[in-house]
């Protein structure tokens, strides 16, 4: 039962976000549906990359597009994110959020360790769900 | 009213601090270094004042309005503190007077050579879709947020 619960796309849509092209891409979508060759205007890529990007995008749920004559338009697909996991997936954003701030509380109240020692931020490490 | 439903489920985050254990462990139980990292901009004052009874059997409470004017609640119970190093707690989110989730969560602190290893871990039942908002897009732009953020918090280091 909780396995089917477990979002499988959460990793992918990290991963598909990790790509600064890709999230210009979605930053693009989240203001209305453009065409590939929109999406492609801010970016220096061919037009083929840019479908490869789509295309990862569209794999984890972020994106979904439509081919209507010689056009592909693409819009953000919310309903991708409003599956049956997000409530877990915010909650744990949420928690991404807060053990950043953590970090910069802690930054800013000196860490008790030699100057030195550990000089930079809080590094994140894997997430992981069950 | 909502369906009656429950999902459970379980999530991890790590991080690593340049920071002692102590210091990681001071800043969960001190309800005012608390405040300042817990606080959700987002979220206003309802006027009422944070509680936190930080030790085995002792109770937690805060509570807030949204960006929307809904009231939020969360209470938390402690079962079990070994300072500097583990708290596990359990947790309840309202809104209104709507129980949300009930979760236990974990935190876990390891020292390291140069700091500490925080390890938050939440098992939760999450409680008949209350936090399902109408507005879709919203849910989107929450996570892309918190992802831009945990993004930006990578590339300084």
């Amino acid at each position: 039962m909780l396995d089917q619960l477990v979002d499988p796309d959460l990793d992918r849509i990290f991963h598909a976000l990790a790509d600064p092209g890709r999230r210009l891409m979605v930053d693009r979508l989240s203001r209305g549906k453009a065409s590939v060759t929109q999406l492609g205007q801010p970016l220096a890529m061919s037009l083929a990359a840019v479908l490869q990007h789509v295309r990862v995008l569209e794999a984890c749920g972020l994106v979904r597009s439509q081919k209507i004559g010689r056009t592909r338009t693409c819009s953000i697909n919310p309903v991708g994110l409003r599956s049956a996991e997000t409530w877990i997936s915010e909650r744990r954003a949420l928690w991404e959020f807060r053990l950043d701030r953590l970090g910069g509380y802690l930054a800013d109240e000196g860490g008790g360790l030699p100057p030195d020692a550990g000089a930079g931020r809080a590094q994140p490490l894997n997430q992981t769900e069950r | 009213m909502n369906e009656r439903s429950v999902k459970h489920g379980t999530f991890t985050v790590e991080r690593r601090y340049p920071a002692h254990p102590a210091k990681v462990f001071g800043a969960w139980a001190d309800i005012a270094a608390k405040e300042i990292w817990m606080d959700d901009p987002d979220f206003k004052s309802d006027g009422t004042k944070a509680e936190l009874d930080f030790r085995v059997g002792g109770h937690e409470h805060f509570s807030g309005l949204a960006p929307d004017g809904t009231p939020y609640r969360y209470e938390a119970l402690y079962y079990d503190i070994v300072p500097d190093q583990r708290i596990v707690y359990s947790y309840e989110m309202y809104t209104g007077d709507a129980r949300m989730s009930v979760s236990l969560a974990t935190v876990e602190i390891v020292p390291e050579r140069d700091g500490s290893k925080l390890t938050y871990t939440e098992q939760g039942a999450f409680l008949d879709d209350i936090e399902k908002i109408d507005e879709r897009e919203e849910g989107t732009n929450f996570i892309l947020d918190g992802l831009g953020k945990y993004l930006a918090s990578q590339s300084g280091s």
